[in-house]
Protein backbone atom coordinates (compact mmCIF):
# COMPACT_ATOMS: atom_id res chain seq x y z
CA UNK A 1 0.00 0.00 0.00
CA UNK A 2 1.25 3.49 -1.04
CA UNK A 3 1.90 6.41 1.49
CA UNK A 4 -1.33 7.95 -0.33
CA UNK A 5 -3.44 5.43 -0.24
CA UNK A 6 -2.76 4.70 3.95
CA UNK A 7 -4.22 8.38 3.49
CA UNK A 8 -7.41 7.84 1.39
CA UNK A 9 -8.50 4.69 3.37
CA UNK A 10 -8.76 6.59 6.64
CA UNK A 11 -10.37 9.35 5.01
CA UNK A 12 -12.80 6.95 3.78
CA UNK A 13 -13.15 5.24 7.32
CA UNK A 14 -13.89 8.78 8.60
CA UNK A 15 -17.35 9.17 6.53
CA UNK A 16 -18.24 6.88 8.09
CA UNK A 17 -17.22 7.25 11.75
CA UNK A 18 -19.88 7.19 14.17
CA UNK A 19 -19.89 10.45 15.41
CA UNK A 20 -20.95 11.25 11.93
CA UNK A 21 -23.69 8.99 12.32
CA UNK A 22 -24.49 10.65 15.79
CA UNK A 23 -24.87 14.08 14.12
CA UNK A 24 -27.39 12.83 11.59
CA UNK A 25 -29.86 10.94 13.89
CA UNK A 26 -29.73 14.11 16.15
CA UNK A 27 -30.27 16.36 12.93
CA UNK A 28 -33.11 14.55 12.42
CA UNK A 29 -34.78 14.15 15.74
CA UNK A 30 -34.25 17.62 16.91
CA UNK A 31 -36.11 19.00 14.20
CA UNK A 32 -39.18 16.15 14.54
CA UNK A 33 -38.98 17.14 18.09
CA UNK A 34 -39.15 21.09 17.28
CA UNK A 35 -41.88 20.81 15.20
CA UNK A 36 -44.04 18.97 17.18
CA UNK A 37 -43.03 20.83 20.66
CA UNK A 38 -46.20 23.01 20.91
CA UNK A 39 -48.72 20.98 19.53
CA UNK A 40 -51.37 20.01 21.78
CA UNK A 41 -52.19 16.99 23.71
CA UNK A 42 -55.58 16.17 22.04
CA UNK A 43 -54.40 16.01 18.31
CA UNK A 44 -53.63 12.42 18.08
CA UNK A 45 -57.21 11.13 19.39
CA UNK A 46 -58.67 14.07 16.98
CA UNK A 47 -57.07 12.29 13.87
CA UNK A 48 -58.55 9.07 15.34
CA UNK A 49 -62.07 10.64 15.31
CA UNK A 50 -61.86 12.19 12.11
CA UNK A 51 -60.32 9.34 10.72
CA UNK A 52 -63.19 7.39 11.48
CA UNK A 53 -65.77 10.23 10.06
CA UNK A 54 -64.12 10.10 6.88
CA UNK A 55 -64.34 6.18 6.51
CA UNK A 56 -67.84 6.48 6.95
CA UNK A 57 -67.58 7.74 3.27
CA UNK A 58 -64.73 6.73 1.43
CA UNK A 59 -61.97 4.16 2.81
CA UNK A 60 -58.73 5.51 3.24
CA UNK A 61 -56.17 4.31 6.36
CA UNK A 62 -54.11 6.65 8.53
CA UNK A 63 -50.95 7.12 6.44
CA UNK A 64 -53.70 9.39 4.00
CA UNK A 65 -54.84 11.63 6.49
CA UNK A 66 -52.05 13.80 8.33
CA UNK A 67 -52.30 16.84 10.85
CA UNK A 68 -50.01 19.37 11.64
CA UNK A 69 -50.10 21.90 13.92
CA UNK A 70 -48.08 24.97 13.81
CA UNK A 71 -48.02 28.23 16.03
CA UNK A 72 -46.09 31.35 16.00
CA UNK A 73 -46.53 34.53 18.39
CA UNK A 74 -50.46 35.18 17.47
CA UNK A 75 -52.22 32.90 15.36
CA UNK A 76 -52.20 28.75 15.15
CA UNK A 77 -53.13 26.66 12.00
CA UNK A 78 -54.29 22.90 12.24
CA UNK A 79 -53.96 21.89 8.51
CA UNK A 80 -56.14 18.46 7.87
CA UNK A 81 -54.70 16.87 4.88
CA UNK A 82 -56.68 13.61 3.71
CA UNK A 83 -55.41 12.25 0.43
CA UNK A 84 -58.49 10.51 -1.33
CA UNK A 85 -57.49 7.36 -2.93
CA UNK A 86 -57.81 7.39 -6.96
CA UNK A 87 -60.68 6.82 -9.01
CA UNK A 88 -63.35 7.23 -5.72
CA UNK A 89 -66.34 8.84 -6.71
CA UNK A 90 -67.39 11.73 -4.25
CA UNK A 91 -70.89 11.18 -2.90
CA UNK A 92 -70.51 6.87 -3.08
CA UNK A 93 -70.14 5.71 0.29
CA UNK B 1 -30.63 43.74 40.97
CA UNK B 2 -28.91 40.50 40.91
CA UNK B 3 -28.56 39.02 37.39
CA UNK B 4 -30.00 35.36 37.39
CA UNK B 5 -28.51 32.43 35.76
CA UNK B 6 -29.93 28.90 35.70
CA UNK B 7 -26.88 26.06 34.82
CA UNK B 8 -29.80 23.88 33.42
CA UNK B 9 -29.08 20.13 30.89
CA UNK B 10 -32.08 17.89 30.99
CA UNK B 11 -30.12 15.25 31.28
CA UNK B 12 -28.73 13.99 34.53
CA UNK B 13 -25.04 13.94 35.27
CA UNK B 14 -23.66 16.13 32.53
CA UNK B 15 -21.42 18.48 35.01
CA UNK B 16 -24.33 21.30 36.07
CA UNK B 17 -23.08 21.06 39.86
CA UNK B 18 -19.47 20.94 39.06
CA UNK B 19 -19.91 23.75 36.43
CA UNK B 20 -22.30 26.07 38.89
CA UNK B 21 -19.49 25.65 41.96
CA UNK B 22 -16.87 26.67 38.80
CA UNK B 23 -18.72 29.43 37.66
CA UNK B 24 -19.95 30.96 40.85
CA UNK B 25 -16.52 30.91 42.44
CA UNK B 26 -15.01 32.30 39.05
CA UNK B 27 -17.41 35.18 39.46
CA UNK B 28 -16.92 35.98 42.90
CA UNK B 29 -13.06 35.89 42.30
CA UNK B 30 -13.25 38.27 39.80
CA UNK B 31 -15.27 40.49 42.32
CA UNK B 32 -18.88 40.20 42.30
CA UNK B 33 -20.98 39.40 45.30
CA UNK B 34 -22.27 35.76 43.72
CA UNK B 35 -24.37 33.60 45.51
CA UNK B 36 -25.14 29.86 44.54
CA UNK B 37 -28.16 27.87 44.78
CA UNK B 38 -28.91 24.08 44.94
CA UNK B 39 -32.02 23.57 43.50
CA UNK B 40 -31.37 19.62 43.78
CA UNK B 41 -34.12 19.13 46.44
CA UNK B 42 -33.55 15.68 48.27
CA UNK B 43 -30.01 15.33 46.66
CA UNK B 44 -27.86 18.06 47.83
CA UNK B 45 -24.43 17.77 46.18
CA UNK B 46 -23.70 21.25 45.45
CA UNK B 47 -22.32 21.65 49.20
CA UNK B 48 -20.03 18.81 48.72
CA UNK B 49 -18.15 19.98 46.00
CA UNK B 50 -17.71 22.88 47.41
CA UNK B 51 -16.54 21.78 50.74
CA UNK B 52 -18.77 23.62 52.58
CA UNK B 53 -21.03 20.06 53.65
CA UNK B 54 -20.17 19.98 57.04
CA UNK B 55 -21.39 23.42 58.07
CA UNK B 56 -25.04 23.47 56.64
CA UNK B 57 -27.47 24.13 59.42
CA UNK B 58 -30.42 25.52 57.49
CA UNK B 59 -31.30 24.87 54.12
CA UNK B 60 -33.70 26.51 51.24
CA UNK B 61 -36.93 24.96 52.09
CA UNK B 62 -36.42 25.69 55.86
CA UNK B 63 -36.10 29.46 54.35
CA UNK B 64 -39.22 28.81 52.22
CA UNK B 65 -41.34 27.72 55.31
CA UNK B 66 -40.34 30.44 57.56
CA UNK B 67 -38.21 27.70 59.76
CA UNK B 68 -34.69 30.34 59.48
CA UNK B 69 -33.61 33.42 57.96
CA UNK B 70 -32.57 33.82 55.01
CA UNK B 71 -29.01 34.71 56.70
CA UNK B 72 -29.37 32.23 58.90
CA UNK B 73 -29.40 29.39 56.16
CA UNK B 74 -26.61 31.25 53.69
CA UNK B 75 -23.02 29.55 54.22
CA UNK B 76 -19.91 31.90 53.36
CA UNK B 77 -17.35 29.77 51.26
CA UNK B 78 -14.28 30.04 53.32
CA UNK B 79 -12.05 30.01 50.25
CA UNK B 80 -13.18 32.89 48.26
CA UNK B 81 -14.69 36.17 49.01
CA UNK B 82 -17.89 37.41 48.07
CA UNK B 83 -19.31 33.84 47.21
CA UNK B 84 -22.10 31.95 49.36
CA UNK B 85 -24.08 29.40 49.46
CA UNK B 86 -27.87 28.63 49.68
CA UNK B 87 -27.90 25.02 50.24
CA UNK B 88 -30.67 22.19 49.27
CA UNK B 89 -32.74 20.63 52.00
CA UNK B 90 -32.44 16.64 52.30
CA UNK B 91 -35.82 16.32 52.66
CA UNK B 92 -38.23 13.80 50.16
CA UNK B 93 -41.20 15.95 49.93
CA UNK B 94 -40.18 18.01 46.75
CA UNK B 95 -43.53 19.70 46.96
CA UNK B 96 -41.88 21.96 49.51
CA UNK B 97 -40.39 24.19 46.68
CA UNK B 98 -43.46 26.32 46.20
CA UNK B 99 -43.28 28.73 43.05
CA UNK B 100 -44.22 31.78 45.41
CA UNK B 101 -41.74 30.36 48.41
CA UNK B 102 -38.92 30.78 45.41
CA UNK B 103 -39.50 33.78 44.17
CA UNK B 104 -39.43 35.63 47.26
CA UNK B 105 -36.36 33.91 48.44
CA UNK B 106 -35.05 34.75 44.64
CA UNK B 107 -36.12 38.65 45.32
CA UNK B 108 -34.56 38.72 48.57
CA UNK B 109 -31.12 37.70 47.11
CA UNK B 110 -31.41 39.88 44.03
CA UNK B 111 -31.43 42.96 46.63
CA UNK B 112 -27.83 42.19 47.99
CA UNK B 113 -25.87 39.98 45.07
CA UNK B 114 -24.67 40.56 41.79
CA UNK B 115 -25.30 37.05 40.58
CA UNK B 116 -27.33 34.38 41.19
CA UNK B 117 -26.51 30.86 39.82
CA UNK B 118 -28.85 28.38 40.30
CA UNK B 119 -28.01 24.81 40.05
CA UNK B 120 -30.52 22.96 38.54
CA UNK B 121 -31.24 19.20 39.10
CA UNK B 122 -31.83 17.04 36.28
CA UNK B 123 -35.24 16.09 34.70
CA UNK B 124 -37.83 18.85 33.41
CA UNK B 125 -39.64 18.44 36.51
CA UNK B 126 -40.84 20.48 39.10
CA UNK B 127 -36.89 21.04 41.03
CA UNK B 128 -35.73 21.58 37.40
CA UNK B 129 -38.76 24.49 36.13
CA UNK B 130 -38.48 25.78 39.44
CA UNK B 131 -34.59 26.50 38.90
CA UNK B 132 -35.16 28.30 35.31
CA UNK B 133 -38.25 30.00 36.13
CA UNK B 134 -36.93 33.30 36.98
CA UNK B 135 -33.20 33.12 35.06
CA UNK B 136 -31.93 36.37 33.09
CA UNK B 137 -29.25 33.61 31.51
CA UNK B 138 -29.17 30.10 31.26
CA UNK B 139 -26.12 27.69 30.99
CA UNK B 140 -27.02 24.65 28.81
CA UNK B 141 -24.46 22.29 29.97
CA UNK B 142 -24.14 19.72 27.54
CA UNK B 143 -21.91 16.48 26.80
CA UNK B 144 -20.88 15.80 23.14
CA UNK B 145 -23.30 12.86 23.21
CA UNK B 146 -26.66 11.91 21.31
CA UNK B 147 -29.07 11.84 24.57
CA UNK B 148 -27.30 15.06 26.02
CA UNK B 149 -27.96 16.77 22.91
CA UNK B 150 -31.59 16.20 22.77
CA UNK B 151 -32.06 17.09 26.31
CA UNK B 152 -30.94 19.94 25.80
CA UNK B 153 -32.59 20.44 23.31
CA UNK B 154 -35.69 20.12 24.98
CA UNK B 155 -34.69 22.56 27.67
CA UNK B 156 -34.14 25.07 25.30
CA UNK B 157 -37.76 24.41 24.35
CA UNK B 158 -39.03 24.41 27.88
CA UNK B 159 -37.15 27.79 28.45
CA UNK B 160 -38.72 29.41 25.54
CA UNK B 161 -42.67 28.35 26.56
CA UNK B 162 -42.23 27.92 30.62
CA UNK B 163 -39.67 30.90 31.91
CA UNK B 164 -41.16 33.73 33.21
CA UNK B 165 -39.74 35.96 30.52
CA UNK B 166 -41.82 33.41 27.80
CA UNK B 167 -45.05 34.05 30.00
CA UNK B 168 -44.66 37.75 30.74
CA UNK B 169 -43.07 38.08 26.69
CA UNK B 170 -40.09 40.09 28.09
CA UNK B 171 -36.70 39.89 26.57
CA UNK B 172 -35.65 36.06 25.86
CA UNK B 173 -33.59 34.87 28.33
CA UNK B 174 -30.08 35.06 27.20
CA UNK B 175 -28.59 31.21 26.31
CA UNK B 176 -25.19 29.97 26.65
CA UNK B 177 -24.02 26.48 25.66
CA UNK B 178 -21.38 24.87 27.95
CA UNK B 179 -20.00 21.96 26.34
CA UNK B 180 -18.22 19.65 28.78
CA UNK B 181 -16.22 16.56 29.27
CA UNK B 182 -15.42 17.13 25.63
CA UNK B 183 -12.63 14.58 24.30
CA UNK B 184 -10.36 16.34 21.46
CA UNK B 185 -8.54 12.76 20.37
CA UNK B 186 -12.27 11.23 20.27
CA UNK B 187 -13.44 13.91 17.85
CA UNK B 188 -10.47 13.61 15.95
CA UNK B 189 -10.65 10.15 15.79
CA UNK B 190 -14.37 10.35 14.46
CA UNK B 191 -16.10 8.75 17.77
CA UNK B 192 -17.45 11.79 19.27
CA UNK B 193 -19.45 15.00 18.33
CA UNK B 194 -17.77 17.63 17.39
CA UNK B 195 -18.48 21.36 19.33
CA UNK B 196 -19.03 22.63 15.81
CA UNK B 197 -21.63 19.53 15.77
CA UNK B 198 -22.81 19.98 18.72
CA UNK B 199 -23.32 24.03 18.33
CA UNK B 200 -24.75 23.84 15.05
CA UNK B 201 -27.79 21.77 16.18
CA UNK B 202 -28.59 23.38 19.24
CA UNK B 203 -27.70 26.95 17.18
CA UNK B 204 -27.09 28.99 20.42
CA UNK B 205 -24.17 30.47 21.09
CA UNK B 206 -20.82 28.50 22.05
CA UNK B 207 -19.99 29.75 26.16
CA UNK B 208 -17.18 27.36 26.77
CA UNK B 209 -15.21 24.05 25.75
CA UNK B 210 -14.31 22.17 28.99
CA UNK B 211 -12.33 19.15 28.45
CA UNK B 212 -12.46 16.15 29.90
CA UNK B 213 -10.11 16.02 33.11
CA UNK B 214 -9.32 14.08 35.96
CA UNK B 215 -8.50 16.81 38.32
CA UNK B 216 -12.39 17.74 38.42
CA UNK B 217 -13.24 14.52 40.28
CA UNK B 218 -9.51 15.28 42.29
CA UNK B 219 -11.27 18.82 42.76
CA UNK B 220 -14.67 17.26 44.11
CA UNK B 221 -12.72 14.65 46.10
CA UNK B 222 -10.90 17.55 48.42
CA UNK B 223 -14.09 19.55 48.04
CA UNK B 224 -12.32 22.24 45.96
CA UNK B 225 -14.12 23.74 42.66
CA UNK B 226 -11.54 22.79 40.27
CA UNK B 227 -11.25 26.42 38.59
CA UNK B 228 -8.72 27.02 41.73
CA UNK B 229 -6.78 24.16 40.64
CA UNK B 230 -5.20 26.61 37.89
CA UNK B 231 -3.02 24.72 36.31
CA UNK B 232 -5.54 21.92 35.23
CA UNK B 233 -6.76 22.11 31.92
CA UNK B 234 -10.74 21.93 32.90
CA UNK B 235 -10.08 24.76 35.92
CA UNK B 236 -8.70 27.14 33.02
CA UNK B 237 -11.50 26.65 30.62
CA UNK B 238 -14.17 26.91 33.20
CA UNK B 239 -11.98 30.59 34.10
CA UNK B 240 -12.21 31.54 30.46
CA UNK B 241 -15.89 30.95 30.45
CA UNK B 242 -16.07 33.02 33.39
CA UNK B 243 -14.13 35.99 31.44
CA UNK B 244 -16.88 35.08 28.23
CA UNK B 245 -19.82 35.41 30.58
CA UNK B 246 -18.63 38.98 31.70
CA UNK B 247 -18.59 39.76 27.79
CA UNK B 248 -14.64 39.77 27.54
CA UNK B 249 -13.28 38.38 24.24
CA UNK B 250 -11.78 34.96 24.77
CA UNK B 251 -10.38 32.68 22.15
CA UNK B 252 -11.13 29.10 22.66
CA UNK B 253 -8.64 26.53 24.53
CA UNK B 254 -8.71 22.72 24.58
CA UNK B 255 -10.19 22.35 20.96
CA UNK B 256 -7.28 20.28 19.34
CA UNK B 257 -5.04 17.15 20.82
CA UNK B 258 -1.30 17.98 20.92
CA UNK B 259 0.17 17.47 17.47
CA UNK B 260 1.46 14.11 16.83
CA UNK B 261 4.57 13.19 14.77
CA UNK B 262 3.59 11.91 11.12
CA UNK B 263 4.46 8.18 12.19
CA UNK B 264 2.17 8.60 15.19
CA UNK B 265 -0.54 9.52 12.74
CA UNK B 266 -0.04 7.29 9.79
CA UNK B 267 0.24 4.18 12.34
CA UNK B 268 -0.80 5.54 15.84
CA UNK B 269 -3.93 7.14 17.35
CA UNK B 270 -6.45 4.18 16.56
CA UNK B 271 -6.81 2.13 18.91
N1 LIG C 1 -14.85 18.05 32.64
C1 LIG C 1 -14.98 16.89 33.37
N2 LIG C 1 -13.99 15.97 33.33
C2 LIG C 1 -14.11 14.83 34.04
N3 LIG C 1 -15.15 14.53 34.83
C3 LIG C 1 -16.16 15.41 34.93
C4 LIG C 1 -16.13 16.64 34.19
N4 LIG C 1 -17.27 17.32 34.47
C5 LIG C 1 -17.96 16.56 35.34
N5 LIG C 1 -17.32 15.41 35.63
C6 LIG C 1 -17.75 14.32 36.53
O1 LIG C 1 -19.04 13.91 36.15
C7 LIG C 1 -19.82 13.57 37.27
C8 LIG C 1 -21.13 14.34 37.27
O2 LIG C 1 -20.86 15.72 37.44
P1 LIG C 1 -21.91 16.68 38.17
O3 LIG C 1 -22.30 16.14 39.50
O4 LIG C 1 -21.35 18.06 38.11
O5 LIG C 1 -23.13 16.53 37.16
P2 LIG C 1 -24.63 17.05 37.34
O6 LIG C 1 -25.09 17.44 35.99
O7 LIG C 1 -24.70 18.08 38.41
O8 LIG C 1 -25.35 15.72 37.84
P3 LIG C 1 -26.89 15.62 38.37
O9 LIG C 1 -27.74 15.66 37.16
O10 LIG C 1 -26.92 14.31 39.09
O11 LIG C 1 -27.11 16.79 39.28
C9 LIG C 1 -18.98 13.85 38.50
O12 LIG C 1 -18.41 12.66 38.95
C10 LIG C 1 -17.90 14.79 37.97
O13 LIG C 1 -16.70 14.63 38.70
MG1 LIG D 1 -25.98 18.22 40.15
Amino acid sequence: MSLLEVFRSKQKKNEHNSAAIARERLQIIVTHERAGNNTPDYIPSMKQDILEVVRKYVSVSEEHVSITFESQKDVSILELNVTLPENCSVGAP
Amino acid sequence: MAKIIVVTSGKGGVGKTTTSAALSTGLAMQGYRTVVVDFDIGLRNLDLVLGCERRVVYDFINVINGEAALHQALIKDKHTDNLFILPASQTRDKDALTPEGVAEVLEALSREFDYIICDSPAGIERGALMALYHADEAIITTNPEVSSVRDSDRILGILHSKSKRAELNLEPIREHLLLTRYDPARVVRGDMLSVEDVSDILAIPLLGVIPEDPAVLKASNQGTPVIHLADSDAGSAYDDAVRRLLGQDCPMRFLNTPRKGLFQRLFGGQS
